[in-house]
């Protein structure tokens, strides 16, 4: 695997039946200001990816047994078995991207997620016209996901754990941060905390979302905040990094995990690869900001494929949430 | 001079008139009165400034941010502060010279100050890496403001950066964390906070020393999530487009004390900073010290509160879609809203 940046073939989906997106994940530019200039042909979280279906239109145009080539191993899967796959290549281990409601689906427990704030919506509050205007932005993304935000935020139940879970969806404006994003999470992390929960955040991210402006920067500040007091009150808060995860996400709430997880070959940093070869000059060296890579350098606790995710997401639960006497047991 | 913005040029030929004029009255001596002719100039070049600044762009602004003449930290901090004993080192890696921090006096208070530092030439750029900070930088920081929360001294930042840096050793050590970490922790921490962009407010740079009890901005710095370039580049799929990206992303003060993300303009004596460090010091000296009372006023658990309840405003949203009554309702009221004053293109927050 080529893993000094994008990987290998850019994937082009024969049909729209994923949601992957087009470019290899690990060429997103993330937002965070380079010291020089960007490139000029960025890979954004603004590009246009592929257009996405939400499963149920997907049941209902597509007929079965479309399938999907592996961008790694170049292996056709059957889209159905690749969907009971949690989007992993059963031949090579790619993790392709999942939706966020997917993610939800194969980690709590059936019906008992209770979402928060389903109907929150962002604004235009800068009025921001350009070469793309920011409302229009939002109405072809609110079509083409059917998500209202890049984020989804609740209470559910993840084996016997009652848990405040955010999960993010990179199908969503490249998954940036604006006020919505911010906003539902901190109210997911301050409800948890007031209810005594742990929180799971499973992000993925080009970054801050600059129409928003500095209104999207103050959610990396925002979310922290509301963590700080949730790690005060000494409840356990896992993050995990899903490709890509970059920029402003990377440099607040994703960081700051009392356990940081990834998936396997998740590209995640704070600057994009093409910014980082420009401003330096250099090389970038082999694997750099993969999962694996900062596992070597310090960053990740574990990595864990998304099949064994759930799992082990309440083994760690079990062994931070139940309460141990340290002091009665030494008698003499 | 050589350090000069195209739009600072009229005021530089009237200088170099005056200069002119006051090198020679000695050698012209016809009689003719130069005294009057210096004075004329001189209101001049006064009338000059004052068109000019009193119109700038917001680009403008940004150049004026990026000044290579603009003061940076450590001029202020041998002007409006005193004693300043600078402290080195994360304790984990390296000295990251491009932020600075140590004890200072601001009066006759105590404090810890820090910020980031760019270079004067390119010799000190290099030490400084243009003032882009490491994480070290982040986590030097983190250190002495830890040491100020321990003996009860006041933080005082000071924030001047293009951003933090892109680079191959900055990701293996985890700038993203360190910044992460600082919004964290800065949250928490029980001593009066005061931040103030006094250039460049580069992004998450820029914010990784910014969670703080008030955010002061001076008059020509601009604070954005991006760099104006790097939104051209991105949204207009060119750099060139970067003027347009500055008047998009709200970033100059008056936009940002408009939109409330900032709690003060600092002002700078006319033509900018760079044109009277004395005068800019002293005025940020003051507002220093009249926030610092009134931060010193707080017991420490109101002030945590609302330094949370600062950044929790921030944002912009709307609980749900406005159904299509609401919808025209909205725009008959931006109507005549926009109709009276073109600047109220802000929604209410839904919070
Ligand atoms: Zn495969």
């Amino acid at each position: 695997m080529n893993l000094a940046g994008p990987m290998p073939t850019p994937y082009i989906p024969a049909m729209a039946t994923t949601i992957f997106t087009k470019k290899p994940p690990g060429v997103t530019d993330p937002t965070e200001p380079a010291l020089n200039s960007p490139p000029t042909e960025l890979q954004t979280a603004f590009v246009k990816k592929p257009k996405l279906t939400g499963s149920k239109k997907k049941k209902r145009d597509i007929p079965e047994g479309l399938w999907t080539k592996c961008p790694k191993c170049e292996t056709m899967l059957f889209d159905k078995e690749l969907d009971a796959n949690l989007k992993v290549c059963d031949k090579c281990a790619h993790h392709f991207s999942i939706g966020a409601r997917e993610r939800i689906h194969s980690l709590v427990e059936t019906c008992s997620f209770e979402e928060m704030d389903a109907q929150m919506i962002s604004v235009d509050v800068l009025g921001f016209t350009g070469a793309a205007s920011y409302k229009d932005k939002l109405a072809s993304n609110w079509k083409k996901t059917n998500l209202k935000d890049a984020v989804i935020t609740g209470i559910g139940k993840i084996g016997p754990h009652r848990a405040g879970l955010g999960v993010m969806d990179f199908s969503f404006l490249g998954g940036s941060m604006g006020s919505v994003v911010g906003e539902k999470l901190v109210r997911l992390i301050e409800r948890s905390t007031e209810k005594n929960l742990p929180i799971i955040i499973i992000s993925t991210s080009g970054g801050a979302r600059m129409y928003e402006g500095m209104f999207s920067l103050m959610q990396m500040a925002k979310t922290c905040a509301a963590l700080a007091y949730h790690a005060r009150a000494r409840l356990p808060y896992i993050s995990v990094l899903t490709n890509p995860d970059y920029a402003g996400v990377m440099a607040s709430y994703a960081s700051v995990g009392d356990l940081i997880l990834a998936e396997p070959g998740a590209f995640i940093g704070f600057a994009g690869p093409r910014v980082i070869k420009d401003t330096t000059q250099a090389d970038l060296p082999p694997g750099f900001q993969t999962a694996e890579f900062l596992l070597d350098h310090g960053l990740i606790d574990a990595i864990v494929p998304r099949k064994e995710m759930k799992a082990r997401l309440i083994g760690y639960l079990d062994f931070l949430t139940v309460r141990q006497n340290n002091s009665a047991a030494a008698t003499a | 001079m050589k350090h000069q913005l195209d739009f600072e040029k009229p005021i530089i030929e009237l200088q170099g008139k005056l200069d002119d004029l006051r090198k020679h009255p000695e050698t012209h001596s016809m009689g003719v009165n130069f005294e009057e002719e210096i004075k004329l100039i001189e209101a001049k070049i006064e009338e000059t400034r004052r068109q000019i600044f009193s119109n700038l762009t917001p680009w403008q602004r940004v150049q004026l941010a990026r000044h290579p003449k603009r003061p940076y930290t450590l001029d202020y901090l041998r002007t409006a502060f005193t004693d300043f004993e600078e402290l080195h080192g994360d304790r984990l890696f390296a000295e990251d010279r491009a932020i600075v921090g140590g004890f200072a006096k601001l009066g006759d208070q105590r404090v810890v100050v820090l910020g980031t530092q760019k270079g004067r030439d390119t010799k000190e750029n290099i030490l400084r890496n243009f003032g882009s900070a490491h994480p070290e930088g982040y986590r030097k920081a983190l250190r002495l403001m830890r040491l100020a929360d321990k003996f009860g001294l006041p933080i005082i930042t000071l924030i001047d950066t293009a951003g933090a840096y892109p680079g191959i050793g900055a990701e293996e050590r985890h700038i993203a964390e360190a910044i992460a970490v600082n919004l964290r922790e800065m949250t928490l921490l029980d001593v009066p906070i005061i931040a103030t962009v006094i250039g460049e407010g580069g992004s998450g740079g820029a914010l990784g020393i910014g969670v703080a009890d008030r955010v002061l901005i001076m008059e020509n710095a601009y604070y954005s999530v991006i760099s104006p370039e790097g939104c051209a580049a991105i949204l207009w799929k060119e750099r060139s487009a970067a003027s347009k990206a500055a008047q998009a992303l709200k970033i100059t003060a008056k936009d940002l004390l408009h939109l409330k993300l900032v709690d003060e303009i600092v002002t700078e004596p006319l033509g900018g900073a760079h044109n009277d460090l004395t005068a800019a010091a002293a005025t940020l000296k003051q507002h220093l010290l009249k926030h610092l009372g009134e931060l010193q006023a707080l017991p420490a658990a109101e002030r945590l509160k609302q330094r949370y309840a600062k950044f929790r405003a921030h944002g912009h949203f709307l609980e749900r879609a406005p159904t299509p009554g609401e919808q025209a309702e909205t725009a008959r009221k931006s109507a005549r809203k926009s109709a009276a004053k073109s600047a109220a293109a802000i929604p209410a927050t839904a919070a």
